[in-house]
């Protein structure tokens, strides 16, 4: 028997940490279920940007979807609430503690039917944190009814048609109020990881699309979320890099082929055309863009918009900047003076 | 509690030349949205300052101007502040109920009208006073834009006179109504007090036995509304994050408190909030704002009532079951459903305690006063963090929206209990940590708050089965494991709840039993009960929901207990049932008021006394 030899350094990022650290449970979900691809890109994501999971706090309601954030970052805190709600526990949580990493991971039923109101009004306050819709067009976890982004004229497994036209979300988000949103493909893992670490970087409410097929219920010929539809239909906007503050940015970039958008952090993204002119911080071009792909039968993914400039709904509060939830109690509790001029008051 | 001074009540003599000194109930019917608020407010705040006991009860409807409004203020000696049904006294300003507002009056009653409906024809057996509100308004107020809101303050001016109430005493409670910064309108409004008082002293003649007579049972003390009390508690208790969707009647309790976080929860160093208001877009996302709010570390409270606590059931289910503290006020009103928005009710008791699917019980408060309202927000914020669930104070409209007189509030001696939380040195020496593990034998776990710094801090908290690992399962026993904790958590609660208030007499074989606003209709019925009818009724007013073991105790000691609910079905004593043993069981009796108005003190007596078969 030979002496082993001595086992490689591990691998770990910039504050010490092992891909290990950033991993969750074991998945549940089906074997080719897109959602575990995005589960791998957060894994990748947060791993590679050095972001410490304790500072991360992970957010879903019910359903296939939201059952990932086992699956990942387990050493954050999560919180698998109730159906469509997830919005109201993550805003609490983030105005309790503005120092948190939101990452919300819903579906499509969530977000845009039961959950709708509470979407829409996360959008309104642009509430700091990444809000992720793993969208199938599907409801996976109750075996395969319609979801309200299913598109028009696609079928069940059964073959059912859809008689409704679909909620687009990022169309939503981008109407009401969210400082950077985009679409993506599970099965686009560069473009996934560009977005994905972007939003890392942003300040403000990031609503992240990701068309993500349920293999068991929604992979079929008649359906508009499946791989091999997203394989023919995915129009790419753009190339996408992210350039994290800590790169050195050495090299100039010839003007008109590439837009850098310098993110809250330091942080670029770089944005380098394919083909089409497309501007993410014109919010109506953006709008526009959807509006003629859906009519085409295509799927724009890419960053759509991004707005580095609106206050945050935690800046418009006017709050504290260390988190609320923990302040002595010589802050928050009044002086027995402040009592007393309120008593003399009601007399 | 102490042992009230008993006295029978006096009837009102029809006779005139005798005298009913501070003990007369005055009702004032007007139109709401014509500013009667601030003369009635002005009124009661005069008796109050020239030191006799009162309160003041407004009955309003729901909407925003044109439909009838009466506002009630009884003035009592004994310091009996609940609802008296008699009318002594009635000012009748709107045309529309005059008619039925004087014939419902008891003979000997006193009414001032104005002059043109001539009540007077409608009975013989009345003290009437006209007034010509419109020829006395108009040279004291020449905008006649204004004289709609300024012609109310006329009777007030009237009413002093004929009650002896200090003109001084009126002027002061006006100018404290409407504030420096309003000192004209003051003004405008004091010429119209004036001009009625000049008009009574010159024009009317006493003929009515009522009259105030200065005293000194008022001295120190504050006027305040129970919604604006539990707002002070709330920011004395150090909230941080408060969540909220309008609904009548608790919208006031945020409104105020928003006015008084302004003031004093803003660093004057930073400039900067230690606190988050958030009307949100419904009552679901005032409660799961409130909830992820409290599990982020967050003292968390919303504030709402019956139509909006039925919406937050399913989320009550989950902070029940993952174990997340929040303080849920519910300012009861009128149901079921839409009910009557306006009037009050302790109607929620029942959905409250099992609110949401499967097995949950939540504990409940219920504060019976303003000093109450304060002091057990406050013990609800430690309650909730201590036993890490959704805690409800439950109050009403007739707490929440009325004025009451109540001792200046106590500042709060105790330290903030945030409970069992482990920081990252608390993990540093325990190596870590399993969320629901019963270490001290309370059914309490410890829990970590997220951003604590360290790899063993996290845990995934869910609304799905889970172990006392906070790992996922579906286990039998797993589940049952867990169910029993919390159920022996519910049983550790009854020790800590607000223990119950009591108050006895000597041979009293039978008992009562109140919790909140009925109060003062329980105490004043068992002082009724004594001196007209000789029977000695022990009281007990539970303050907390689980009951603590005293309720047992003194179903013991008594042969009958009545209860006193202001609801249709009996809920306090249908929330008994469920977990007395029938020989206790046999011993309740229900007494049952569900009107809309607060209850009183008459029809509890009438109510017994029948039972009692006397």
């Amino acid at each position: 028997m030979s002496t082993a030899a001595a086992p490689p350094p591990k691998k770990t990022n910039r504050i010490g940490l092992e891909v290990l650290s950033y991993k969750g449970s074991r998945t549940t979900l089906c074997a080719g279920c897109g959602h575990n691809a995005v589960s791998e890109r957060v894994v990748e994501c947060f791993y590679e940007l050095g972001v410490q999971p304790w500072q991360v706090a992970k957010f879903s309601g019910i359903g296939c979807s939201s059952k990932s954030p086992a699956y990942f970052l387990g050493l954050s805190h999560g919180f698998n609430g109730v159906h469509g709600r997830m919005p109201a526990i993550a805003t609490g949580a983030i105005l309790a503690n503005s120092s948190l990493l939101g990452l919300g991971v819903t579906g499509d039923g969530d977000t845009a039917s039961i959950g709708l109101g509470q979407f829409m009004h996360l959008v309104r306050r642009n509430m700091p944190m990444i809000y992720i819709i793993e969208d199938n067009g599907v409801y996976g976890l109750t075996k395969g009814q319609f979801s309200a982004t299913a598109d028009l004229g696609s079928t069940l497994k059964t073959g059912t048609p859809n008689d409704l036209p679909p909620f687009d979300c990022c169309a939503l988000a981008l109407k009401w109020g969210a400082t950077f949103v985009a679409r993506s493909f599970s099965g686009d893992k560069r473009q996934l990881q560009a977005i994905l670490k972007t939003a890392i970087s942003h300040r403000g409410l990031s609503v992240i699309d990701v068309i993500s097929p349920c293999t068991t219920f929604n992979d079929h010929q008649g359906s508009t979320k499946s791989y091999s539809y997203m394989k023919d239909h995915d129009l790419v906007l753009h190339e996408l890099d992210y350039v994290p503050f800590r790169e050195d940015i050495a090299v100039e970039i010839p003007e008109g082929e590439v837009m850098d958008v310098p993110l809250h952090d330091g942080s670029h993204l770089r944005i380098r055309k394919l083909g089409r002119d497309f501007d993410p911080t014109n919010r109506l071009a953006a709008l526009a863009a959807i509006e003629d792909a859906e009519t085409k039968g295509e799927v724009l993914t890419g960053v759509l918009y991004v707005n580095t400039g609106k206050p945050t709904f935690l800046e418009l509060l006017n709050l504290a900047s260390e988190p609320i939830a923990t302040l002595p109690e010589s802050r928050v509790r009044p002086s027995r003076a402040a009592l007393e001029e309120v008593m003399e008051e009601l007399r | 509690m102490s042992t009230l001074e008993v006295s029978p009540a006096e009837p009102l003599s029809a006779n005139a030349g005798r005298s009913v000194v501070n003990d007369f109930s005055l009702q004032v019917a007007t139109v709401n949205g014509s500013g009667s608020q601030t003369a009635n407010t002005v009124l009661m705040r005069a008796i109050f300052q020239m030191g006799i006991p009162v309160s003041g009860k407004n009955m309003f409807p729901s909407n925003i101007a044109g439909l009838p409004t009466w506002f009630t203020i009884r003035a009592s000696k004994h310091g009996y502040i609940g609802r008296r049904k008699e009318i002594d006294f009635l000012v009748a300003m709107n045309p529309e109920t005059a008619r039925e507002d004087v014939m419902k009056l008891d003979a000997g009653a006193a009414v001032v009208y104005d002059e043109p409906l001539k009540l007077n024809e409608l009975r013989t057996d009345l003290h009437f006073y006209p007034v010509p509100f419109d020829k006395l308004v108009a040279p004291v107020c020449p905008d006649a834009k204004l004289r709609k809101l300024v012609r109310n303050m006329i009777y007030d001016g009237v009413v002093a006179w004929l009650l002896s109430i200090e003109m001084d005493e009126v002027r002061r409670a006006l100018v404290k109504q409407f504030g420096k910064r309003k000192a004209k309108a003051a003004e405008l409004n004091w010429g119209a007090a004036q001009a009625g008082f000049d008009y009574a002293s010159r024009t009317l003649t006493k003929t009515d036995a009522c009259r105030v007579e200065r005293m000194s049972a008022t001295a120190g003390k504050i006027i305040i509304d129970g919604n604006a009390a539990c707002a002070l508690g709330a920011m004395f208790a150090g909230v941080t994050v408060v969540t909220w969707y309008p609904i009548t009647p608790s919208s006031s309790l945020v409104e105020t408190l928003i006015g008084y976080m302004r003031r004093f929860r803003v660093d004057p160093e930073t400039g900067k909030a230690t606190y988050a208001i958030v009307q949100a877009e419904d009552e679901l996302a005032s409660i799961g704002m409130a909830l992820g709010a409290g599990w982020a570390g967050a003292r968390s409270m919303t504030a709402s009532a019956g139509p909006g606590i039925s919406l937050m059931s399913e989320f009550i289910g989950l902070g029940y079951y993952a174990e997340v503290p929040a303080v849920i006020f519910d300012v009861e009103r009128v149901g079921p459903s839409t009910g009557l928005p306006t009037r009050t009710q302790q109607g929620d008791l029942l959905t409250t305690a099992i609110l949401s699917h499967g097995d949950t019980k939540h504990p409940m408060f219920f504060p019976c006063s303003m000093e109450e309202c304060f002091s057990m927000t406050i013990e609800a914020f430690d309650f909730a963090e201590r036993f890490q669930t959704p805690v409800f104070v439950m109050t009403d409209l007739d707490l929440g929206m009325n004025n009451w007189m109540a001792e200046p509030f106590a500042y709060p001696e105790k330290p903030i209990n945030r409970g069992k939380v482990l920081t990252a040195e608390d993990l540093d020496k325990l190596g870590g940590f399993s969320r629901y593990l019963d270490v001290d034998g309370d059914g309490v776990g410890y829990r970590t708050l997220p951003g604590t710094n360290h790899a063993k801090a996290s845990y995934f908290t869910r609304g799905s089965g889970h172990n006392e690992h906070a790992q996922y399962t579906e286990r039998e026993d797993d589940y049952i494991n867990n169910m029993d904790r919390l159920a022996h958590k519910f049983e550790v609660m009854r020790s800590h709840v607000p223990e119950p208030a009591q108050q006895t007499r000597a041979d009293a074989r039978i008992g009562m039993i109140a919790i909140g606003s009925s109060d003062y209709a329980a105490r004043e019925s068992c002082d009724q009960l004594q001196a007209e009818y000789g029977i000695a009724t022990d009281y007990l007013r539970l303050r907390g929901y689980p009951f603590p073991p005293l309720l047992e105790e003194f179903l013991r000691g008594h042969e009958r207990v009545y209860v006193i609910d202001q609801n249709r079905d009996g809920q306090l004593l249908m929330l008994m049932r469920m977990e007395l043993e029938p020989e206790l069981i046999a011993r309740l009796r229900s007494v049952r008021y569900y009107g809309g108005l607060p209850i009183d003190a008459r029809t509890v007596t009438d109510d017994v006394v029948k039972q009692e078969g006397k």
